[in-house]
């Protein structure tokens, strides 16, 4: 290839300047660089407290955030079986991240490197306080640790998104074990062959050692595809295999308590700041605007979801805006990092605008019961953030563009917003490919043998009495 | 001794109880009802779920009187729980066969 390979990531041109140098103009130019040795002296204490803070936000957007948002909009009878879900996935997916998951997504997987890690770093092998984790700019890093745990945050929510497309009708144990599959066969490899690279220190050196659509140049700031598209389409699938509620359009199925769908919606909004600005990996200025475009996105959607009730139904709604809000966060996500704050608008916006479509014409002529609305928001706006981010980051617009990181230290790439939107939808099309197809084939498999619906008996009653043994409120 | 059954509308308690207590009545039991008569219920969207409920809210107020003030006592919920508008609610009047104060063991008008 005579072309540079594109590479994209979050962090620009302006923090690689505000960085200190370690690498001289002739190391620069010389094809095969000596190999840098990360050491503490590259690691700024700022990047790692902001990391570790941001690592615990995104655990609040799972517990309780999450779990409050969904377990609101359920019955009364099925409050704890969400809540225990969201909960027991949290820790079976942090559990499995240290045990292969942090390896398969962030290691080199050799022959299927492109799509996959290996297990060199399985059970946390050769990981300890010494290691180290690039971030975006030449000569800065994290320890490695921070990178485990803050990944890991990722890991753990993304599986319990998909619970809320099934909700009120589904068996634990089957559950989890879809999980523990899940993300084995979809989520490590969709991380990899999302955010996998050697860091730009070393991208020169490695031009080949990336993941599939790390390599196209996909721009997925903070998880679009990786957690959005690909938990929503699961959600779909999920919810479509197992089928509807006993009773679904024929009898009312009011959520149980909007005031904790608030609290929760709430929540989400406040750790996404983890979520979103963590992302850049560092506490510089990108940070900062990724913060600034993940307030002002969910700001837009929010209003604009109520507005649009207003016009359609005559009265906003509570539950409206928090979904609203939720749209937005959702996608603002991958391009978080590129857009700019009034851009950033525009695209809440427009993400508000095409979710209520789907979750209130789109679902009801279809007649699907995506119970929470998986699909309709995480996995439409994860496609409207997606390919808007196509959009938002060019630098016509007072986008990002991207960072050319073959080039020791790295520079702004050429943006070409046109083949841009085309990396874009294939990162979407692999992501809805890959989920979709994987989670057909597992949630068939324990359809057909274990069973992952409860009976009717069970369903009537509620989850919670049934499969925990326990009611969420007793008078 | 009279039973008076009252379904009121749920904003009018206040005024129904001072009301009542005005004329002499010294207790009544109150609960929170749902039902349906002429007024039409109402709509609930959620996202795209649309529940019409014809059940709309109501309070139901219980009291005992003795026969004298039975119709003393109609009268004032009827003068106080009124919005002229449907759906103010109804009265019934029972008789009652017997009453026992449960600490004492006074029985009928004395009970009360």
């Amino acid at each position: 290839m005579k072309l540079a390979m594109k590479i994209a990531a979050g962090a620009g041109l302006g923090a690689l300047f505000a960085a200190p140098f370690f690498f001289g103009p002739a190391l620069a130019q010389a094809p095969a660089a000596a190999p840098v040795v990360p050491t503490d002296a590259m690691v700024n204490k700022g990047d790692v407290s902001w990391m570790l803070v941001s690592a615990a936000l995104v655990l609040m957007m799972s517990v309780p955030g999450l779990a409050l948002f969904y377990g609101g909009l359920v019955r009364t009878k099925n409050m704890l079986s969400v809540l225990m879900q969201v909960l027991t996935i949290v820790c079976v997916a942090g559990l499995l991240w240290v045990t292969i998951g942090y390896s398969m997504a962030f290691t080199n997987g050799g022959a299927l490197n492109l799509f996959v890690g290996g297990f060199s770093k399985a059970l946390m092998k050769g990981v300890d306080a010494n290691t180290f984790a690039a971030t975006f700019s030449n000569g800065v890093y994290l320890p490695e640790t921070t990178f485990v745990v803050f990944q890991m945050t990722f890991a753990m929510i993304t599986p319990a998104l998909i619970v809320g497309a099934f909700a009120e009708r589904v068996k634990f144990t089957p559950l989890i074990l879809f999980v523990v599959a899940w993300s084995i066969l979809v989520y490590y490899p969709m991380a990899h062959m999302v955010w996998y690279w050697p860091g730009p220190d070393f991208t020169a050196g490695l031009p080949d050692d990336h993941g599939y659509l790390w390599g196209k140049g996909a721009l997925d700031f903070a998880g679009g595809t990786v957690v959005h598209i690909n938990a929503g389409i699961a959600g779909l699938v999920g919810c479509l295999v197992i089928g509807k509620r006993a009773g679904y359009k024929s009898e009312p199925m009011p959520p149980h308590s909007l005031t904790m769908t608030m609290i929760g919606a709430s929540l989400l909004w406040v750790g996404w700041f983890g979520f979103n600005a963590g992302s850049n990996l560092e506490a510089n200025k990108f940070a900062s605007l990724a913060f600034i475009n993940t307030m002002v996105a969910t700001a837009a959607a929010g209003a604009m979801w109520a507005i649009i009730e207003q016009v359609v139904h005559g009265k906003p709604s509570l539950l409206g805006a928090a979904s609203g809000v939720v749209a937005g966060l959702v996608a603002i996500t991958p391009a978080a990092g590129f857009a700019a704050p009034m851009t950033s608008v525009v695209l809440g916006a427009v993400a508000s605008v095409g979710c209520f479509f789907f979750v209130t014409t789109v679902k009801n002529a279809l007649k699907y019961d995506d119970t929470l609305d998986v699909f309709g928001v995480h996995c439409i706006g994860g496609i409207i953030g997606a390919i808007g981010t196509g959009v938002v980051a060019d630098p016509a617009l007072g986008g990002q563009g991207f960072m050319d990181f073959t080039v020791i230290p790295a520079v702004a790439g050429k943006y070409d917003m046109a083949s841009q939107l085309w990396v874009q939808t294939q990162g979407v099309l692999t992501t809805l490919a890959l989920s979709g197809g994987v989670s057909l084939v597992l949630f068939l498999l324990l359809k057909f043998t274990i069973g992952i619906r409860p009976s009717k008996e069970v369903e009537v009653e509620g989850l919670d009495i049934n499969a925990h043994g326990e009611r969420a409120y007793n008078y | 001794m009279k039973l008076i059954i009252a379904i009121i509308k749920p904003f009018k308690l206040d005024e129904v109880r001072e009301a009542l207590t005005g004329v002499g009545v010294a207790g009544m039991t109150v609960s929170e009802v749902k039902g349906f008569g002429r007024q039409k219920g109402q709509t609930e969207i959620y996202r795209g779920a649309e529940y019409s409920t014809n059940m709309v809210p109501k309070i139901k107020i219980e009291v005992v009187v003795g026969a004298d003030l039975a119709d003393r006592a109609v009268e004032a919920i009827q003068a106080a729980a009124s919005t002229g508008a449907i759906g103010d609610g109804k009265i019934f009047v029972l008789d009652v066969g017997q009453a026992v104060r449960i600490r004492t063991g006074e029985t009928d008008e004395t009970a009360l």
